[in-house]
C-alpha cells in the first residue's frame, strides 16, 4: 500500500509542478483570450446590421450579469433571485450621473459599479447568514421591492417614476466617421465591458479566492475548520457578483438609453437564473451561452410566431413559454447545461480519436480529480 | 385610532390570504423540501379556470369548487411529472424546475386567456360594516375570507393530527425510509401532499382575485408575500405560516396606510430582513445542528 503511494507521488508532483508553471502564465493566457475575443467581436459587430449590433450589445451586458451570478451561485452555492435589482441600481446610477454630471462614460460606469458593490455589501452581509430557501426569499423580496422605490412620492422627481430616466445615447468619436452607427458604438462599449468582466472573473475564480469559494460551497463547516472565513468569502462573492450586475445595469442604460422600473421586473432576475442553468452552472463560458440564449431565443421565437401567423396572445407569450420549457427540460435532462454538454461531446470525440489512450486516462484519473473538478465548476473562460 | 383599527382589520384580511399561500408552500416544503415557486402560477391557472366558469354564467360557488378541484388535480400531476425526477437531486435543481414551471404556466395562461386582467366577483358585499356610526374596513366578504381560511386551517389540522391518513402523510415527510419499511406508500403520500398544497393555494387565488383581478402576472405579489410570510414563520411550521402571514399582512397595511402604497414590497423586504437577522431560520423554525 505504502509503496504504491510513494510511486504515485512522483508523477503527481510532476503534474503539480506543471500546473504551477501553467498557473504563472494564466494571466497571459486569459489576456490573449480576451484580446482574441475583442478582435472577433470587432469583426462581428462591423459585419452586421445596426439591429444585430443592438442585440449583440444586449447579449454583452447580460453576459456581465450572468457571469457575476454564476460565480455567486455556481461556485459559491448562494442562490440570488435579486440580481435584476442590482442591475437596476447600476442603471439608475449611470442614468443619474450621465444626466447631472459631465463625467466621461468610463468614469460613470465605474461609479455605477462602485455604488452597486456597496449595495452588494449590504445585501451580502444579510445573505451570508442565510441558507437555501431563506436566502431565496430575502433576495426575491429585494428583487420585487427595490424597483418600487422609483414610484415613491418623494423620489419621484429624482428617479422619474414609472417612465424612468432617459439617457442621451453615447456619441461615437468623430474619428470613426460621420456615418458610424450609434448602435455599433453601443455594442462596442457593451462588448468591452463584457470581455473585461469575463477576464477579471476568470482570473479571480481560477485563483485562491475561487478555491476557497468552492470550498465554502461544498462543505461549509470543513472549510471553516480549515481557516476559511466563510461569511467573509460569501460577502466578497456577493459584492463581486453585484458589481458585475451593476456594470450590466450601467451598460443596459447606455445601450437602451433608458433606466425605468419596467426594465427590471422579477422576470429579469428569473431570466438571469435561467441563463446560468442553461449555460452550465458555475462556468464562465456557460454564462456567455446563457446570455446568448436569453437574447436570441426570444428573438427567434417571435420571428417564428410572426412567420407562422399566430394570434397575438400566443405570439407574445411564446418566448416566455420557451424559457420555461427549456429551463425544465435542461434541468431534468442536461443538468450541466450547454457548456457541460459541449465538454462531454469534446471528451467523447477525443476518446474516439485515440482509443488506446483510454487506459492511460483511467489511470491518471485519480490525480486529475482536483483539476477536473475545477474544470467542471470553474469552466473555461 | 379608527384609522389604526381599520388598517389592522385590512391587514388581517390580506394577512389571512398570505397565510394561505404560505401554508401551501409550507405543506410542500415539509413533505418534499422544495420551495414551490410554481405556486403563484398554479393558483393563477386555477383562478383563471374559476373565472372561466363565472364568465360562462356559473355561480360563485361552482367556480370555487372548480378552482379547488382543478388545484387538486394540477398539484398531483405536477408532482408526478416534473417534481418526482428532481426530488433526490441538489436543491437548486428543484428551485429551477419550479421557476421554469412558474414561467411556463404564466406564458400558457397568457396564450389561452390573454394578458389583460379580468375582474372577478367577490362572494359577498364589499361595503364596510358600520359599528356605532363608524364605517370599518371590514366587509362581509372580508369576513368570508377570514372564515374560509380559518375553516381550511382547522380542516388541515384535523387531517394531520387526528386521522390515519395524516399520520401517514407526516411519516412519509419526516422519515421516508422508515415509513416505507412500515408499509406507507411514500410516493403516493408525496403526490397527495402536493395535491393538498395546490388545493389550499387555489383557495387563496379565488379569495384574493376580487382585489388583484385575474391575469397572468396579477398573482406575482401574492406569491412573493406568501413566500415572505412562510419564511418569516420558519418554513417548517404551519402555525408559523399563519402567524407570519398575519404579521406581514398588518405590517404591509401600516406601511401602505402611514407611508406610501409604493413602499409595500420594500416594507415586506424590511420585515423579512428584520426577522431573519434575529432568527435566521424564521420565527418558528427549529435551529438545526449541521453535521460535519
Amino acid at each position: 500500500m505504502i509503496g504504491t503511494t510513494r510511486q504515485a507521488a512522483a508523477p503527481a508532483r510532476a503534474a503539480e509542478r506543471a500546473r504551477l508553471a501553467l498557473g504563472r502564465y494564466r494571466l497571459v493566457r486569459h489576456a490573449l483570450g480576451a484580446a482574441a475575443a475583442l478582435v472577433a467581436l470587432y469583426a462581428l459587430t462591423s459585419a452586421v446590421s445596426p439591429y444585430r449590433d443592438l442585440q449583440i450589445a444586449q447579449a454583452a451586458y447580460l453576459t456581465c450579469a450572468v457571469a457575476g451570478l454564476t460565480v455567486l451561485t455556481g461556485l459559491g452555492g448562494q442562490i440570488s433571485l435579486g440580481h435584476g435589482a442590482f442591475m437596476a441600481v447600476g442603471a439608475y446610477t449611470t442614468a443619474l450621473l450621465l444626466n447631472h454630471r459631465s463625467w466621461p462614460l468610463a468614469a460613470v460606469l465605474a461609479a455605477a459599479v462602485v455604488v452597486t458593490a456597496a449595495a452588494g455589501t449590504a445585501v451580502g452581509a444579510v445573505a451570508a447568514r442565510l441558507h437555501g430557501p431563506y436566502l431565496a426569499g430575502a433576495t426575491l423580496a429585494f428583487a420585487v421591492g427595490l424597483p418600487g422605490l422609483a414610484n415613491y412620492e418623494p423620489l419621484l422627481d429624482l428617479l422619474g417614476g414609472q417612465n424612468g430616466l432617459s439617457v442621451t445615447p453615447p456619441v461615437p468619436p468623430a474619428a470613426l466617421g460621420e456615418t458610424f452607427p450609434v448602435e455599433r458604438w453601443q455594442a462596442w462599449i457593451a462588448c468591452l465591458g463584457a470581455v473585461l468582466t469575463l477576464f477579471l472573473l476568470a482570473n479571480l475564480v481560477r485563483g485562491r479566492f475561487g478555491r476557497t469559494l468552492r470550498a465554502t460551497r461544498d462543505d461549509e463547516i470543513a472549510a471553516a475548520l480549515h481557516g476559511v472565513r466563510v461569511a467573509r468569502v460569501r460577502i466578497i462573492a456577493t459584492v463581486v457578483s453585484a458589481a458585475c450586475a451593476g456594470l450590466a445595469g450601467g451598460l443596459l442604460a447606455v445601450a437602451t438609453t433608458l433606466a425605468a422600473p419596467g426594465a427590471f421586473p422579477l422576470a429579469l432576475s428569473l431570466q438571469l437564473i435561467a441563463a446560468i442553468i442553461i449555460g452550465g452552472l458555475g462556468s464562465l463560458a456557460g454564462a456567455v451561452w446563457g446570455a446568448l440564449v436569453l437574447v436570441f431565443v426570444p428573438a427567434w421565437a417571435s420571428d417564428l410566431a410572426q412567420s407562422a401567423d399566430l394570434s397575438h396572445n400566443i405570439a407574445s407569450n411564446l418566448p416566455l413559454a420557451l424559457y420555461g420549457l427549456v429551463l425544465i427540460v435542461v434541468t431534468l435532462v442536461f443538468p450541466r447545461g450547454i457548456q457541460g454538454g459541449l465538454r462531454a461531446a469534446r471528451t467523447a470525440l477525443a476518446r474516439r480519436r485515440s482509443p488506446r489512450d483510454d487506459a492511460a486516462h483511467e489511470e491518471a484519473a485519480p490525480h486529475d480529480t482536483a483539476a477536473r473538478d475545477t474544470a467542471v465548476h470553474g469552466g473555461d473562460s | 385610532m379608527v384609522r389604526f383599527v381599520n388598517l389592522t382589520l385590512a391587514g388581517i384580511t390580506s394577512g389571512m390570504v398570505f397565510a394561505t399561500v404560505a401554508l401551501a408552500l409550507v405543506l410542500i416544503w415539509r413533505s418534499t423540501r422544495i420551495v414551490n415557486f410554481a405556486q403563484g402560477g398554479m393558483l393563477m391557472v386555477t383562478t383563471f379556470l374559476a373565472w372561466t366558469v363565472v364568465d360562462a354564467g356559473g355561480s360563485y360557488w361552482v367556480a370555487l369548487a372548480a378552482a379547488l378541484a382543478s388545484g387538486l388535480v394540477l398539484g398531483a400531476v405536477i408532482e408526478r411529472v416534473v417534481i418526482r425526477p428532481v426530488e433526490d437531486k441538489p436543491p437548486l435543481n428543484a428551485v429551477i424546475v419550479t421557476l421554469g414551471l412558474f414561467v411556463l404556466l404564466q406564458a400558457g395562461a397568457g396564450m389561452v386567456w390573454g394578458d389583460t386582467p379580468h375582474s372577478y366577483p367577490p362572494a359577498f358585499g364589499i361595503r364596510g360594516l358600520s359599528v356605532g356610526g363608524t364605517r370599518l374596513l371590514l366587509s362581509p366578504n372580508d369576513l368570508f375570507v377570514i372564515g374560509a381560511v380559518g375553516a381550511v386551517m382547522i380542516a388541515l389540522t384535523v387531517l394531520f393530527v387526528r386521522t390515519d391518513l395524516g399520520l401517514r402523510l407526516r411519516a412519509a415527510a419526516f422519515a421516508p425510509e422508515i415509513a416505507r419499511l412500515l408499509g406507507v406508500r411514500v410516493g403516493r403520500m408525496l403526490t397527495l401532499g402536493w395535491a393538498l398544497a395546490a388545493l389550499v393555494g387555489s383557495l387563496a387565488g379565488v379569495l384574493i382575485a376580487p382585489s388583484v383581478f385575474v391575469g397572468p402576472t396579477q398573482f406575482d405579489a401574492v406569491l412573493v408575500f406568501g413566500f415572505t410570510a412562510a419564511v418569516i414563520g420558519g418554513l417548517d411550521s404551519p402555525v408559523g405560516a399563519v402567524v407570519g402571514g398575519l404579521l406581514l399582512g398588518c405590517a404591509l397595511s401600516y406601511v401602505s396606510g402611514y407611508l406610501s402604497s409604493d413602499l409595500v414590497t420594500l416594507g415586506a423586504l424590511a420585515a423579512l430582513i428584520a426577522v431573519l437577522l434575529v432568527r435566521p431560520n424564521g420565527l418558528f423554525g427549529a435551529t438545526t445542528g449541521r453535521r460535519v
